[in-house]
């Protein structure tokens, strides 16, 4: 009796701490969306840094310029490949958004997959949005 | 048999832990050596600098009109709010109703006995009296707000310019108490339903932080002369307080000019000539 209680108790506890498996078992996974690369940045193929180092750490890149621009007041960044830009999110051709026109299809995309919320849009503005 | 097993082990894990412990300086020694580019930050090349930045106003050379076309200048330019503005019920449905004592401002008119409190005096040349003052920070060398700010987002940067950075800004108004000259203002409200028309090339601020003038540092960034100064009709210039040479400078040596409130030892760097 005793014995048979415990077994039941382990299965139903294994169960339940294998959840997060079977639940993605029976979902599917969308993968993640590409962002897509547009206009200017389909011309230029150059950015900042390589691909899958900007994937992983544009974040810091993003915080390494605000302090750079705030507090140093530099404004150019000269990238290792050797391409010179704008230290800027929003303003200017040589921005990020100047290149990557399309924030929707390449900074919301991923963004939303992710669920990650980031503010910057609070204060930062798309040239795209303003009429 | 036992024995031996385990000594072998700790040996390997002895080395293992070495190699760990080594690798962070093989690979930074790896990636020096390779010489590979490294990204560098700079200036650009036009942008104009300065020791300690200062300004000097001439009041002769004030009036409505042109202090009007100055404010309208810096305020449309930095996407500061204006709460008179008739908000797009469309594109921001829920806005509350505006309450005025909430403005902001960057640059504004003041009378006399207001920007110069501690010169008030009953026979005060009447010019002097009705005349309308331009008032903005004095990006004072000696700047209350930067010590009160316990958060760094409100400092002086090398060149003298007191200036903000939004993003660390937690909203808790320290500096605008300790700012004696009300140089700050604080976004109650999200600011966006109340700009007319939004420069892109300058980021708008949201609910619950402070703004202020910063001397149009985006604009000496360029190379170009602050907003104020350009719409001023030659009543502002701008210079380095540090350099003898300077515009400033050989303004202030030649006429006699004030600050606002010199006796509490913020070393304002506007200066008004009178
Ligand atoms: S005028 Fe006020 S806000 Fe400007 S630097 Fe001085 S204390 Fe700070
Ligand atoms: S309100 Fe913002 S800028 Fe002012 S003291 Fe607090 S954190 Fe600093």
């Amino acid at each position: 009796m005793n014995k048979n209680m415990i077994i039941t108790g382990l299965i139903i506890f294994v169960l339940a701490v294998l959840s997060p498996f079977w639940f993605n078992i029976i979902t599917t996974i969308e993968a993640a969306p590409k962002p897509e690369l547009l206009g200017n940045a389909k011309e230029e193929k150059k950015c900042v840094l390589e691909k899958y180092d900007m994937r992983a750490n544009h974040p810091s890149l993003l915080d390494e310029w605000r302090d750079s621009v705030v507090r140093d007041s530099d404004r150019q960044y000269k990238a290792a490949n050797g391409h010179t830009f704008e230290m800027s999110l929003s303003t200017g051709k040589n921005s990020c958004l100047g290149c990557h026109e399309d924030k929707a299809k390449f900074c919301d995309s991923c963004h939303t997959y992710a669920s990650v919320d980031p503010y910057c849009w609070e204060c930062h503005t798309n040239p795209k949005e303003i009429k | 048999m036992m024995e031996k097993s385990r000594r072998s082990f700790l040996r390997v894990a002895g080395i293992a832990a070495i190699g760990l412990g080594v690798s962070p300086a093989m690979n930074f020694a790896s990636s020096d050596s390779n010489g590979a580019a490294v990204a560098v930050k700079g200036k650009n090349e036009q942008a104009l600098i300065a020791k300690r930045w200062g300004m000097v106003i001439d009041t002769s050379k004030l009036n409505k009109e042109i202090n009007e076309k100055m404010i309208e200048a810096c305020h449309k330019a930095h996407n500061v709010p204006d709460f008179n503005h008739e908000v797009d019920k469309g594109k921001y449905p829920k806005t509350r109703p505006v309450n005025h004592k909430q403005e902001i401002k960057w640059i504004w008119e003041e009378h006399f006995p207001y920007a110069f409190p501690d010169k008030e005096d009953e026979f005060l040349a009447e010019k002097f009296h009705d005349l309308p003052f331009l008032v903005t920070c004095n990006h004072c060398k000696n700047a209350p707000c930067v010590q009160a700010c316990p958060t760094k987002a409100t400092f002086k940067r090398e060149d003298g310019i007191v200036i903000m950075d939004f993003h660390r800004c937690i909203g808790c108004r320290f500096c605008m108490a300790a700012c004696p000259y009300g140089s700050r203002s604080f976004n109650f409200r999200d600011p966006r339903p109340f700009i007319a028309e939004t420069n892109p090339d300058f980021p708008t601020r949201s609910k619950g932080v402070v703004e202020k003038c910063n001397l149009c540092a985006e604009r000496l960034s360029k190379g170009e002369l602050p907003h104020c100064v350009e719409a001023s009709e030659g009543a502002i210039v701008v210079g380095d307080l540090e350099n003898p040479e300077s515009e400033v400078r050989v303004i202030l040596k030649e006429q006699y000019a004030i600050r606002r409130n010199e006796a509490l030892g913020t070393e304002p760097s506007v200066y008004y000539i009178m």
